[in-house]
């Protein structure tokens, strides 16, 4: 361990891994972990607001108690101790939570999710909520009611989304570790466009419990972080069988760890995805891919050309089946029993005026959007032409993966389509906006893990670019390994993490 | 262009139960016009022949023992709640007056 550890610049560049050893080696403890995150936060997060809510307080009193069980020598979890940032979807017992809605601001749910049961019963301490696009619906986080999250990289740009308070922390280092959800790219998106590390796992692989449903076919928890390893530690932790969750899948993780320390893609063979580059995306962003293709295979991977025709429908059906569902799911947001009530001025005070009144206040202008094209998309005479012929893109989509992994052991393609574009650029464009999920949704519709990893920078704007790679269901150890493998060759390319090269932000003194 | 109206959208709204102002439904209707053109695509191979998947994974159905288990007390449960009364979730008249 650095003898430097114990500075609290480098406490919060350090990686979980790391402070986790640190800690253990008895040279750092939680509560000065804690502490000089917070003390990041308070500097920086006024710049960046990537927290909607830091609990200072119970992180601390979370970190001491961590440090007494050490103390009296309790076996501990691997990521006892170090700091963690939760998407404002999960619920928090004693903690608001608001899935960036004025709808649900203020609510302090009853419960935990059992994403946030594990961290906890881990160890991990809870700094506080991350921002994110209303109930996630968006790719920049500027449908958060509470005003945007930023770029660290250039904080006139969007840091992703809808998971970009997540992504914005851990590139800022206000957090080593975060947790998301994914329900067409929220995870793997924001990772792309700020040089981090993002996954979402197998559908089922981490519970769906006390997550704030979008499109309960499409959800996935899942970790962002800076690292592989980082991420694969905080996979295992959150990750494996939930009985709430009846979609939960009765199988073991994988050793996730294992596999990102593996770095060996000899004879790996990795297929990319035809469909998923070419017109539409940014110059920079495949240079920056090829260049990381021939990195993988000048170590050994045998590079293969694949072809899934239907990716190209996968955008239409994921814009049907998504509102379709959140139609359904967002009918919670009644107002009667938790979240806001907005009566109407004037005329007959009924339940159903009450609950159009409030929806009409408390929902943002994408979450109507999309709650009524849902709405379009399932009434009967539209169900079949929409809704149904979306389910049947579903299969193909599916279908065409099948062959795939016929022919290769992974599949790759960039993450996202561009580099960050600016706040505003494409707010009063729903259609420009889906765009930027483009080569995330297919892993959603069939149900694959992906990730994404920084493949470096493009050249025409300096921005961090995204490397995703797709493994077949339940193989998530795959992602680890190819990741692992790539970022290891890249961080000697580039003769450290990529995040080294982003803007220092202006720090008050 | 879709052929979606803006009273086709008044419509959906009401079923969606959200009150919408006139600009707002206008600026709905363009919007959800070109984005049912855009997702219309679907279509093209959506055959006769292409069975539908509702859920990526393929599942059975999850059974569990049916004992009692710890759940929310009342007092948690209406914790959130707009307003409560006598222990209940006190809401709006449910029923039209005719």
């Amino acid at each position: 361990m650095n003898t430097g550890m114990s500075r609290r610049s480098d406490l919060v560049r350090s990686t979980a891994a790391d402070l986790a050893a640190a800690m253990v080696a008895g040279d750092v403890s939680a509560e000065d972990v804690t502490r000089a995150h917070l003390e990041r936060i308070e500097a920086v997060d006024g710049a960046i607001h990537a927290f909607l809510h830091v609990d200072a307080d119970g992180a601390l009193a979370a970190a001491r108690r961590v440090d007494e069980r050490r103390a009296d020598g309790e076996p501990l979890g691997p990521l006892a101790g170090v700091p963690v940032a939760v998407k404002d979807v999960m619920a928090t017992a004693g903690l608001p939570t608001t899935c960036g809605s004025k709808i649900l601001e203020g609510w302090v749910p009853p419960y935990d999710a059992t994403v946030v049961r594990r961290l906890r019963e881990a160890g991990c301490v809870i700094l506080g909520k991350t921002n994110m696009d209303e109930f996630a619906m968006g790719s920049s986080t500027e449908f958060s009611a509470f005003g945007p999250t930023r770029n660290p990289w250039d904080t006139d740009r969007i840091p992703g989304g809808s998971g970009g308070g997540s992504s914005a922390a851990v590139a800022a280092f206000e957090a080593p570790l975060a947790v998301g959800t994914d329900t067409g790219g929220s995870i793997r998106q924001p990772a792309a466009v700020t040089g981090t590390v993002g996954v979402k796992p197998t559908y089922g692989g981490v519970s769906r419990y006390g997550l704030v449903a979008l499109a309960s076919s499409l959800d996935q928890a899942g970790p962002c972080a800076r690292t592989l390893l980082d991420a694969a530690m905080l996979h295992e932790a959150i990750g494996g069988y939930d009985p709430m969750d009846s979609t939960s899948l009765d199988t073991p993780v994988g050793d996730l760890v294992v596999a990102a320390r593996n770095r060996d893609v000899s004879g790996l063979k990795v297929g990319i995805v035809r469909e998923l580059g070419g017109e539409g995306y940014q110059p920079g962003v495949e240079a920056r891919f090829d260049d990381a293709v021939e990195l993988l295979a000048k170590a050994g991977a045998e590079i293969v050309e694949v072809s899934c025709p239907h990716f190209r429908y996968a955008l239409a059906a994921y814009y049907l089946i998504l509102p379709s569902e959140a139609s359904s799911n967002l009918a919670k947001f009644d107002a009667m029993r938790f979240g806001l009530r907005v009566t109407p001025q004037d005329g007959d005070v009924t339940a159903e005026r009450v609950m159009a009144a409030t929806r009409a206040a408390g929902f943002g202008d994408e979450v109507k959007r999309r709650i009524i094209l849902g709405t379009y998309a399932l009434s009967s005479g539209y169900y079949d032409a929409y809704y149904g012929s979306a389910q049947k893109v579903r299969t193909l989509v599916q279908q065409d993966f099948a062959a795939a992994f016929g022919q290769a052991d992974v599949l790759v393609s960039p993450t996202a389509p561009t580099t960050a574009f600016r706040l505003g650029e494409k707010l009063d464009d729903p259609m420009a906006m889906y765009l930027n999920d483009i080569a995330t949704i297919p892993a959603n519709l069939a149900g694959v893990p992906g990730l994404s990893l920084p493949s470096g920078l493009a050249e025409e704007d300096g921005l961090p670019a995204g490397f995703q790679v797709l493994a077949p269901a339940q193989a998530d150890a795959l992602l680890y390994r190819v990741g692992g493998a790539l970022e290891a060759l890249l961080a000697d390319r580039w003769g450290g993490p990529i995040l080294d090269r982003a803007q220092e932000l202006e720090v008050p003194a | 262009m879709s052929d979606i109206s803006s009273d086709d959208v008044a419509y959906l709204a009401r079923l969606a139960r959200i009150d919408l102002d006139d600009a707002e439904r206008e600026r709905l209707t363009g919007q959800l016009g070109g984005i049912l053109d855009a997702v219309a695509t679907v279509q093209e191979v959506a055959g006769p022949d292409v069975p539908a998947t509702s859920h990526p994974m393929p599942l059975t159905n999850v059974f569990r023992v049916d004992e009692v288990r710890p759940g929310l007390t009342s007092q948690q449960a209406l914790a959130g709640a707009p307003a409560a009364e006598q222990d209940r979730f006190r809401v709006p008249r449910i029923l039209d007056m005719e």
